[in-house]
């Protein structure tokens, strides 16, 4: 039944997607301002996601095909303890396409055995201090302000993650189940 | 930015290399993800190009206007609800600066820009669930708003 439901939801958001790129290009034809102004809003977005979604994923199928469980569990999960807010934040300050690539790859890490903090500090942190963004941060708002930034955000982050942590257990959450 | 394509590419080979059946593998596992969230994604896209169109003359508009308090509530706000790519989100934030916005209420716009994404729910409950979203999103917005007093505190721009 859900499937079912899912197959219509795909439909329907397909059938959406067409009938906006169809607005879009009649736009353009007519030369219609509002509707090429959202047009190129579009491609600056879907530039970005063509350059990093195929690639990413294809590195989470290796990532999922090739890390043993037991690699995951002694760096990101119950034997890990505090290095795994380190790599979390390492991983995330090197990963290409902040949130929407973070939340698969935290989705996988989940199902290999990574605990809830970890996750929580990954994707908070994938938003926080990408580098090629803090730099572009420094150099227009000053390093002043990026420090400040990642300083105070960083402690918090990784506190209300331990919190969340905490919550999710006790409420025997599990995240969605992945794909395969 | 093709760097994560040349990274692909190679870890592709050399993962080839070890083992055929399981690069095999690997790369169906890759489709079905993908191919599950695409729709998402386009959706996302679709909403994403409208809250970028208006969202420029609003912000400059209505963030360099106000009080600092009003201000940094405004800026929480809008750094909610909009999305834009750092490319944008930072010359804008220049802009602001250069009108006589503070830092506080940049850093509240700025943080929440990256951190909560009211827009970005669709595809975030996919992989973490409904209550997991939503609970993270909201520590998330008290974490940036604790950073925006903080760069009001230290720019000596509050006390």
């Amino acid at each position: 039944m859900k499937k079912k439901n899912n197959k219509k939801k795909m439909r329907n958001n397909f059938i959406l997607f067409i009938a906006f790129v169809s607005i879009i290009a009649i736009s353009y034809i007519f030369n219609f301002k509002l509707g090429i102004r959202i047009g190129d809003n579009f491609m600056i977005f879907a530039r970005d996601m063509v350059k990093i979604l195929p690639p990413a994923f294809i590195l989470i199928g290796l990532f999922d095909v090739w890390i043993e469980r037991e690699t995951i569990e002694k760096n990101f999960g119950k034997s890990s303890g505090l290095k795994r807010y380190i790599y979390s934040i390492l991983l995330a300050a090197t990963t290409v396409g902040g949130t929407f690539v973070a939340f698969p790859v935290a989705n996988s890490l989940y199902h290999k055995g990574a605990k809830y903090s970890s996750i929580f500090t990954y994707i908070t942190a994938a938003s926080l201090v990408m580098i090629p963004m803090s730099i572009m941060e420094a150099s227009i708002l000053g390093l002043k302000f990026t420090m400040i930034r990642i300083g105070v955000s960083l402690p918090l982050v990784i506190l209300s993650s331990i919190l969340l942590e905490k919550y999710f257990e006790n409420q025997e959450y599990s995240l969605p189940k992945a794909v395969a | 930015m093709y760097s994560l394509y040349i990274i692909s590419i190679i870890s592709l080979s050399v993962s080839y290399y070890f083992s055929k059946e399981k690069t095999i593998k690997a790369l169906k596992i890759a489709w079905k993800k993908f191919s599950k969230i695409l729709p998402g994604y386009l959706k996302l896209l679709i909403i994403l190009s409208f809250v970028l169109l208006i969202s420029d003359d609003l912000i400059i508009r209505y963030l360099g206007g106000s009080g600092s308090v009003l201000g940094i509530i405004l800026g929480l706000v809008t750094g909610s609800v909009t999305m834009m790519p750092g490319f944008i989100a930072y010359p804008l934030s220049g802009i602001l600066l250069e009108k006589g916005v503070s830092y506080m209420v940049i850093a509240s716009f700025i943080t929440t820009l990256m951190m909560v994404g009211v827009v970005t729910y669709p595809v975030e409950k996919e992989y973490l669930g409904k209550k997991a979203t939503i609970t993270r999103n909201i520590a998330s917005f008290f974490i940036a708003a604790i950073i925006a007093v903080a760069t009001g505190i230290l720019y000596g721009e509050v006390f």
